[in-house]
């Protein structure tokens, strides 16, 4: 039984995902899988995610992993990352695409019009860089991470929430965005933690040190 | 607020980091794994890796590289020189690159941009413009070059930046080629023009000779980023100190 699995489903490079915790975690068994029965069995479970989430998802079904993933998600420390945030949100205006639906939630696109920061200068689409990450209700996860701290960021899309006690981080561009939620035994940022250098790094260390307060047990 | 970047570039021929890099303590200067966390050290905010290797049955040995970097430096990995192919594409993001940038190749086949983006998505297809100022009066026009910027491609650079971000690159790397190797700064006109032009970030590239031209990309050039090699590698500054200088003149970044 791997202690951590990341799920693989042929949707960019997971490499550094698999690597990055590795690195904080040298005496764990990381596997990176596509076969549920894995996922099913792994202790841990990152989600991660890259390109347009309308692939994301199809890669996704086409190796049968959507059960594998909910059931994850339902059930063990589950860490999303990226275009995993995104998809377990109700829709995606990225191709219209319908998401797992485990989280209340849209994922919408930044406007590339009229994006300009407090000194007036325009802002990129894609979102590229690094950028500060609000902690907004302490968390196992933001252990020993400053509030405010900067992370790693490369998306278009971002998730927008009524359920406000999901929202764990929050980043401004120009306006606030939802960077991170939290619920139960899932955790899931907007930003690359295994690009992030040190403040990435420990929050991996914190994710496979986690033991969630209220597993949700189930359905 | 987001943070402009400053990303050290290492160009690395037949499987060694080449360019005088020139770091007190430094057991290997040749070693990829030992530089790139040395850049990490000092706060970059990316790295670039530049295959300029001749021969194409070379140019995979910077596969291991890119595996031995990615299993200990942290930050995000770009990587450039002579990719053809979806499959160079896909071989480079196994290695554990984040994004590939396509020069030439892009060029020559504007569908490799499209189809690479489409299959990886936009954040990790960066297009490389190598562009020459046109001589004239009138206003600046660039154009531009390929094949390491010896043959001109008959394109205004301008439109190109343009055309690229249409077919998909989610960045644009900025080389101007009159200024590359000069240390008199980048062409700020030039940087500025394709800013101002396109949605998608701009990191510019080429002249820098000094901590004030880095920060004169950003604050007159507009860039979201800015790339140097020389000014680095022969230990003349540290990205600290070019971070520091940024600061003090108000720009954003990482410190």
């Amino acid at each position: 039984m791997a202690d951590v699995a990341v799920i693989d489903y042929g949707m960019g490079n997971l490499r550094s995902v698999s690597k990055a915790i590795e690195h904080v975690a040298p005496g764990l068994t990381v596997i990176v899988t596509d076969d549920p029965a894995e996922v099913a069995r792994a202790a841990r479970v990152v989600f991660p995610g890259q390109g347009a989430m309308p692939d994301c998802m199809r890669e996704m079904d086409a190796r049968g992993l959507r059960k594998a993933v909910m059931d994850a998600a339902h059930t063990k420390p589950f860490l999303g990352i990226c275009i995993g945030l995104q998809m377990l949100f109700e829709r995606s205006e990225e191709g219209d695409v319908a998401g797992l639906g485990l989280l209340p939630g849209y994922v919408r696109r930044f406007a590339t019009d009229a994006m300009v920061d407090a000194a007036g200068q325009r802002l990129k689409v894609p979102h590229m860089g690094w950028n500060h990450v609000r902690q907004l209700h302490s968390h196992p996860l933001w252990d020993g991470i400053d509030d405010g701290a900067r992370f790693y960021f490369v998306h278009s899309y971002y998730v927008e929430t009524a359920d406000t006690a999901l929202v764990a981080g929050a980043t401004d561009y120009p306006g606030p965005f939802t960077c991170a939620i939290a619920r139960d035994n899932v955790f899931a940022v907007q930003f690359h933690p295994e690009k992030s250098a040190a403040a990435g790094l420990r929050l991996l260390a914190n994710f496979v040190q986690w033991q969630p307060a209220r597993p949700a047990g189930g359905r | 607020m987001l943070a402009k970047r400053i990303i050290p570039c290492l160009d690395v021929k037949a499987g060694r980091v080449v360019k005088g890099v020139n770091f007190v303590g430094l057991r290997d200067a040749g070693d990829p794994v030992e530089v790139a966390a040395r850049y990490d050290e000092q706060g970059a905010d990316e790295l670039t890796f530049l295959d300029i290797t001749a021969s194409s049955d070379e140019r995979d040995l910077i596969l291991p590289i890119i595996e031995a970097v990615a299993a200990q430096v942290f930050i995000p990995m770009t990587v450039g020189g002579g990719v053809r192919t979806v499959a160079d594409v896909r071989r480079l993001l196994n290695a554990g690159a984040d994004k590939v940038s396509i020069n030439t190749a892009a060029v020559q086949n504007p569908q490799l941009v499209a189809d690479a983006s489409a299959r990886y998505g936009a954040q990790c297809i960066v297009g490389a413009v190598d562009a020459r100022r046109m001589p004239g009066d009138g206003p600046p026009r660039w154009e531009v070059f390929t094949h390491g910027g010896r043959k001109p491609a008959g394109l205004d650079a301008i439109e190109w930046g343009r055309e690229l971000q249409r077919l998909g690159a989610g960045e644009i790397l900025l080389t101007s080629m009159d200024r590359d190797g000069t240390r008199i700064g980048f062409d700020l006109e030039l940087t500025r023009a394709f800013a101002d032009a396109l949605d998608i970030p701009v990191i510019a590239s080429g002249g820098v000779g000094n901590l004030d031209h880095l920060a004169d990309g950003i604050a007159q050039g507009h860039a979201d980023a800015v790339l140097a090699a020389s000014i680095f590698h022969y230990g003349e500054f540290t990205v600290q100190q070019a971070k520091q200088l940024m600061a003090s003149r108000g720009i954003e970044v990482r410190l």
